[in-house]
């Protein structure tokens, strides 16, 4: 009966190829619109990115970013993440075994408290690191007495990353934890495995390419935070300064050329990382978490 | 590990770690999250009532609360509109350098705040590729409250895209089909048949657009131009006070800025859950 109504219809196969596809014409609008939109917001300030940073030259270039202010802030960004990711993918497992292989009271208080930190500014996130850690918070005189600098040192921009790329990895795996289930642990440690062996053995190897993923996503971020790391960070050259704040302190020297060097740097991290997402999508999609591809 | 297949109250399962998972997890969330944003709180208790209220209804701070929500909703819209569409066309349609532009959507989430803004100033600026051409139409973008609008809209585009894609993609043609076949127009279609079925998709995407770009540094100062009572936004007043070593007022603001965001996701959150009961659950 469906298809004889379409057939009686006056000249449908004209006006509708298919009963569910739109004009040529209509689809050619909306596909130019759609590329339009991407191209201001995203294509043309990447392109923008590396015609400004090559705009005075190569040599300028490669002075920019071998400078000694410039490699001090690399190796700290890189420091940086390189604690943050791991504290964090620590934290994302436990929280992960924790919620998808038991059943407690207040689970879904956890989950959202877990989502927390997305929905806070990252600067609120670096005050409150003040508030606790600095010359005037609550451990402030004692970690003074001590000798111990938090706030305006490392520890305190590992710390504000932390926390801005906090949810990343534990979001990830709880949907994919949550969808594989508990019964290949079961049957593991009825056969006799630890709960050590199970999780290397079993859980691991089932999760491994989700892990990946929310490792990667975390890391990108933690390469580029800015706002929570401006605030703790107290900007001193060649030793607080991560790559971001570089640019910052550049281009408010009117350094555009310098300022975008260090940046295209970020930006070509930033096409690896979405390179492997698309990669890790493509490849490994089906084992990712179904309920989320971000 | 200490307690394998110990049976314990809660969980019956034989499943070990139960106590150290949880145990690390509370504690690290306590640790980096809570306590930390309970500071905030405590500080701006010190102000008392009327300070506090002194502070964050002072015309500086109001003006500035006022952009950085205003402008983050008004991203979001943007995004909800043209992220569906984006997503609609991706998914739907075949045409040249598809998969480049969708591997580009995630790029805001991967490039650094501070990049995005120092990009965006040097397009949107009168003598940029995209500014210089709006300047000829008397558009001025880059240090006007609109570059707010543009910097938000850049740091939410993936949320509604990618949320609104994976369920247009779960889609069945037979709806669609059944509709066109009981004469819908393909118009009527598309508003009563699928629009329908990706609005909470849709609402997802502007809520998570909304949160971040409500709470964005990074890529708005640039941008910006930081004009107190126009075009500061609220984060960046936090800052200046904490430069000030005003601590209690720095907390006051972010104290506003956490109670609005989080009372306008509740908000969102019920509206949500309306909707979804008077749709008669999707799923």
């Amino acid at each position: 009966m469906n298809l004889s109504t379409i057939d009686a219809r006056p000249t449908p196969s004209r006006r509708h190829p298919t009963a569910t596809d739109e004009r040529r014409w209509t689809q050619l609008v909306l596909i130019a619109i759609a590329v339009l939109f991407l191209m201001g917001f995203l294509l043309l300030p990447l392109i923008a990115v590396f015609d400004e940073a090559l705009r005075h030259g190569w040599t300028l270039y490669r002075e920019a970013i071998t400078s000694p202010d410039a490699l001090a802030a690399i190796r700290l960004t890189l420091l940086t993440a390189g604690i943050a990711v791991p504290m964090n993918l620590l934290f994302g497992v436990a929280a992960a075994w924790a919620i998808t292989k038991f059943t407690f009271p207040g689970k879904a208080l956890l989950v959202s408290l877990i989502d927390l930190p997305f929905s806070v500014s990252p600067v609120v996130a670096g005050l409150s690191f003040i508030l606790i850690f600095g010359r005037h918070g609550w451990f402030g005189p004692w970690l003074f007495d001590h000798d111990i600098r938090i706030v305006f040192a490392m520890p305190g921009i590992v710390i504000a990353t932390v926390f801005v790329t906090f949810p990343f990895i534990a979001r990830e795996l709880i949907p994919l934890m949550q969808e594989q289930g508990t019964d290949h642990e079961q049957a593991a440690l009825t056969l006799g495995a630890s709960g050590w062996q199970t999780f290397w053995r079993v859980t691991l190897p089932n999760i491994k390419w989700g892990l990946l993923y929310g490792v990667l996503l975390c890391t990108a971020r933690a390469m580029g935070e800015f706002g929570a790391v401006s605030v703790v960070s107290g900007h001193i050259r060649g030793e607080t300064n991560t790559m971001p704040l570089h640019v910052e302190i550049l281009y408010n020297e009117y350094a555009f050329s310098a300022a975008f060097a260090v940046a295209s740097l970020l930006a070509v991290f930033a096409l690896v990382t979405l390179g492997l997402k698309t990669y890790l999508e493509w490849r490994h999609g089906d084992e990712l978490a179904a309920t989320r591809r971000h | 590990m200490s307690a394998i297949a110990q049976p314990r109250r809660r969980s019956r399962s034989i499943i070990p770690g139960f106590n150290l998972s949880l145990g690390f997890t509370l504690l690290y969330l306590s640790l980096i999250v809570l306590i930390p944003l309970s500071a905030i709180f405590i500080e701006s208790a010190k102000l008392g009532w009327h300070g506090f209220l002194d502070t964050v209804l002072a015309p500086r701070v109001l003006a500035a609360l006022r952009l950085s929500f205003g402008a983050a909703l008004i991203g979001a819209t943007i995004n909800a509109v043209f992220g569906t569409l984006v997503a609609w066309v991706l998914v739907r349609y075949r045409f040249a350098g598809k998969r480049l532009f969708d591997a580009l959507i995630d790029l805001p989430f991967a490039l650094p705040t501070a990049v995005a803004g120092i990009a965006l100033t040097t397009l949107y600026a009168t003598n940029g590729w995209i500014g210089a051409w709006l300047a000829g139409a008397g558009i001025k973008v880059a240090y006007t409250p609109l570059g707010v609008i543009v910097a938000c809209t850049f740091i939410g585009l993936p949320f509604v895209v990618r949320t609104v894609q994976p369920v247009l993609e779960d889609t069945e043609k037979e709806f669609e089909e059944a509709a066109a076949s009981l004469g819908a127009t393909r118009l009527q279609t598309v508003l009563r048949v699928i629009v329908p079925t990706v609005l909470p998709a849709i609402v997802t995407g502007f809520t998570l657009a909304f949160a971040r770009a409500a709470g964005e540094y990074g890529s708005i100062i640039f941008i910006a131009g930081n004009m107190p009572m126009v075009s500061e936004i609220a984060p960046l007043l936090i800052v200046i006070k904490l430069e000030e070593f005003d601590y209690a007022g720095a907390s006051a603001v972010a104290v506003a800025m956490l109670s609005l965001s989080l009372s306008l996701l509740l908000a969102i959150n019920g509206l949500q859950l309306w909707m979804r009961r008077r749709h008669g659950a999707a799923r």
